[in-house]
Order: C-alpha cells, then structure tokens, then sequence
C-alpha cells in the first residue's frame, strides 16, 4: 500500500460539510402544515364527530432513512361484513405541506381493512390515521417516525 | 407511457380474502419542488385509484401529493364470484391508465 | 439564527478551501468489501429484495420491451441475443478494440445502436437507455463483478483511480476519504458506504426514480461543491472503471435501491 503525507478527513472538514449541507435543507420552499392545519382537515372530512383512539393500527418504521418513500401500513379492527364494515380512512400529517396525505375507501367486498403504501414526509412528525366506520362512528391511531437527513443534500 | 405491475393470485377459493398489489409508473410532481433555476415544478399527480371486480367497485383511493413517486398499494378483495378485475388510476388532468386480470374462483 | 449559521458555515467552508494536493493512495482492504445495501435500512433492504414492489423492475421491464423491438430501421436486440446477456454486465466497463477505448454498458449499447442496429445513439440518462442498461444489468443480477483493469484498460484505471483520490470542490473532500478511509462512520443521518457501483443502475430514494451510476458521480461532486462533469464524460467512464475494478467479486444488485 503507497502512502505520502496522508491526510485524514478531519472534523474540521466533515463540519464544514455538514455545515452547508443544513443550510440548504433548512430552507423549505413552503411553510409546513401544523397541527391547527391537520384538525382543519380533520374537519373538513369528518365534521365536528367525536375520534375515538383505537381499532386502527398504524405501522411505520421508527426511523426512516429518506423521507420520499415511507413505508407505511394501516389496517382497522372490523369483520368487515354488510352490516358492520370500515368505509374510509384517511392519512393525515402534521408537518406534510399539506396534512391530507391519502383516502382509502373500503367496501364489505374489500373483505379486510388494510392497505400498505408508500408515503412522503417532511421530517419527524406523528403520522395519524382515522377511519369511518359503517355506523358513523369515528377511530384513530398514530405513529411517530424520525426522517434522518442525507449526508449529501442535492437539490 | 405508463409501466403497469400487478400482482393477483390466479385462484382463489369462494370467499377467500387474496391480496392484491399494483405499481404504477409515475413521478408523483407534488408542487413544493424547485427546479435548478429556481422555478417551481408544476404538480402532476394520479389523484384516484379504482378497482372494479365483476362491475363493481371493491375498493378506490384518494392520492394527494403525499404519496411517494411510483405508487405501490398493497389491499384485499374477497373472492366470491369468477370475474374480471379491473384496476383504473386517473390523473388531476382526467388521463387514466387501466389493467385487468382474471380471478379464477373455485 | 439564520444568519447567524450562514455566517458560521460560510467562514468554515472557507478555512478548508485550501488549493487541492496531491492525491494519497490508499485501497480498500480487499477483506473489508461490502455492498451498499449493507447500510441501508431493513425496510429498503426488503424493498430491494422484493422483485414485485421494487420500483425499479418498472425500468426493466420496459427494457425488456425495448430488447425484443426492432428499431425503426434496424433488428431488435434480441435478434442476435436471443439468449439475452446473461453474466455480461458484469465485465463492464471493458475495453473496445474497435474504438480503441474502455466502453460502459451504456456505451455499448449506444454503440451496438449505431454499428447493428442502424438507429442513433441514445441520449445519456434518457429513458430509453436507463431501461435497457437495466435490463442488461438485471440479467447479471448475483453475478460476480469481474473486471478487467489490466493491458490496454490500464491507463482509463489510473486515469479513473486519480479522479477518484483527487480533493475537489469548495469542500476540498476526496471521493477516497469518504468511501475508502471513512466508510462505516456516520455522516449526518447517514453511514457512509464504500461507493461502489453493484447496484447501479439503480433506483434512488432521493432521485424517486432510475439513474445510472454518473447521475450518482454527478450528486457526488456536487455533494462536494465541485463542478460534475457531463454524463458519458470519458473521466466519468474512468472512474466507473476504477469504482468496478475496486469492487470486483461483489454481486451485482441491480436494479438495486438506494438512498
């Protein structure tokens, strides 16, 4: 192995990178929703109907190495016959530019209430899930994900 | 073009629950984007997803923006009857793809 | 606080914009050769692993199409690889004795265009092109890299082998110290993997679709501040001779996901 006057790369270097790197990624090209704008939505699809927490089960990796593609998976407790069946649920965000992310829409013919997908998300938020039932009742769950930075941002 | 994968199993038996996986080929422009120049990219997004068993429809989805290039679904039908499945994606411009497969019920 | 970091970073880019030196030699412990995938999540991990929901079999597939039809004034791939190519990808880049330089696969193709196929060459990173070097690539999926870096390829490996050990850009930073003396340390949200090229070309989560390997080169440089070069450019095909020589015996992963 050839080696001269090696040098190392140094912290000062890796800062430095690091440092310019941030720069670019903290400069949003739109404001982020919040949680004021996630209840908004809420509304506006569900009316002012009491959410229950449960029967919704909300799946997303703790960490996700890239916010363009998270996988994300949800599926609601039901029997999911003519009677009693899930109709909708919805993906929302509180830091998406917009908190709508998804609708799914189920019939007793869906036979299960799941759907695996695959999500944007623009940085660490808990993302919440609500579903419809057929008797209008109202179900939630939620799951906090952490979206780590690249080393290199390139935009 | 639109580049189509579907993953259906070829039988199924009456009142099976079989699932059912579809990827389409799409960027998903979500308008929060810039270009090099600074100028933003105008949103180009498939808004709704259908699929259709024997006329009917079993299942749809609502796309917005916060769905990740190249949208993959992964859901459930249950099989009751042999019949044609149909899969229709439609953009925010009214353009839509389809694809069919058949569900062989014993 | 804005400001305040802009000015903090703007004078620490400064304090290691030194001239570039001359570079330093070092390898990769031959023991020590991973692939990317290694350091990705368990979820891409199963992403790429699964050939139905990977994103990229969207890309191969329609190089499959574009194998099997016959260009406009020309036979299609298939009508002297009826086969299809099989290990070939594997090989490259290799070196051309009719033009007398190492080829890329996409280079091949290209050239494969012109001489038998009597259709022009295809643009760099279009559409066309990307689908059908996945298709070539995908056929060697799980083949050993195995590349020839001797003889008349020689020179294109030195050639490729200074790129890659040469500080550039704004950030001073060499492709080697990243890849080669830092592998496996964390940078930001990311551990840094030994670049190689297995998997390429590949599907990015960042670029949400393809890309060939000098789209990556070109991310690289501009990681670093430094002006990437155009694709196709024959210093890119260098080091991509130089990045596959470094990695021979890796499987080929490709249509592989990365970040």
């Amino acid at each position: 192995m050839m080696r001269k006057s090696q040098r190392h790369l140094n912290r000062r270097d890796l800062l430095a990178f690091g440092a310019g790197s941030v720069l670019i990624a903290s400069s949003p090209l739109r404001s982020f929703a919040s949680q004021a704008e996630l209840e908004q939505a809420r509304r506006e699809l569900f009316g002012d109907r009491p959410v229950t927490e449960g029967r919704v089960s909300l799946t997303l990796p703790p960490i996700a190495e890239n916010g363009f593609s998270v996988p994300l998976s949800v599926e609601v407790d039901s029997p999911m016959t003519d009677r009693d069946f899930v109709k909708r649920v919805a993906i929302l965000s509180p830091r998406n530019p917009l908190p709508l992310i998804a609708q799914y829409h189920f019939t007793p013919q869906s036979g299960r209430a799941k759907v695996d997908a695959r999500i944007r998300m623009s940085g660490t938020q808990s993302i919440q899930a609500i579903a419809e039932m057929s008797d209008g009742s109202l179900w939630s769950g939620s799951q906090e994900t952490v979206v780590t930075l690249a080393a290199c941002v390139v935009l | 073009m639109a580049s189509i994968r579907l993953a259906v199993p070829d039988t199924a038996t009456a009142g099976e629950i079989v699932e059912i996986k579809a990827l389409i080929r799409h960027p998903m422009e979500s308008g929060h984007r810039r270009g090099s120049r600074g100028e933003v990219i105008e949103r180009d997004i498939i808004t709704r997803f259908e699929c259709h068993y024997a006329d009917e429809q079993v299942f749809a989805a609502d796309f917005h923006p916060g769905i990740a290039a190249n949208p993959l679904l992964t859901f459930y039908v249950r099989a009751a009857q042999p019949g044609e499945l149909r899969f229709e994606w439609t953009d925010q411009n009214g353009q839509n793809w389809s694809e069919t497969a058949t569900l062989n019920v014993t | 606080m804005r400001l305040g970091a802009l000015l903090a970073s703007a004078a620490l880019i400064g304090a290691c914009s030194q001239p570039a030196e001359e570079h330093n030699a070092i390898e990769l412990d031959p023991e020590s050769i991973v692939s990317g995938s290694r350091f990705l999540t368990a979820e891409t991990q199963a992403l790429q692993a699964d050939d139905f929901a990977n994103p990229g079999f969207l890309w191969v597939d329609r190089g499959e199409a574009l194998f099997s039809e016959p260009t406009e004034n020309g036979s299609a791939c298939v009508a002297c690889h009826e086969k299809g190519l099989p290990g070939v990808a594997a090989t490259y880049p290799a070196f051309d004795t009719e033009t007398n330089s190492v080829l890329n696969l996409e280079g091949r193709i290209n050239q494969c265009r012109v001489k038998n196929q009597n259709a022009p060459e295809l643009a760099y990173e279009s559409d066309p092109l990307l689908s059908l070097t996945a298709y070539v690539a995908y056929q060697s999926r799980g083949a050993l890299v195995s590349v020839d870096s001797s003889g008349p390829s020689r020179e294109t490996y030195e050639t490729g082998r200074q790129y890659f050990q040469t500080r550039r850009g704004q950030f001073n930073l060499s492709c080697q110290q990243c890849h080669t003396e830092n592998w496996g340390k964390r940078l930001r949200g990311d551990t840094l993997s030994q670049g190689h090229g297995n998997g390429f070309p590949a599907y990015r989560l960042e670029w949400q679709s393809m890309g060939s390997l000098h789209r990556r080169l070109r991310d690289c440089d501009t990681g670093v501040r430094a002006e990437p070069l155009p694709y196709g450019d024959p210093l890119y095909i260098a080091v991509e001779l130089y990045l596959a020589a470094r990695s021979n015996e890796l499987p080929l992963e490709s249509p592989a996901i990365r970040r």
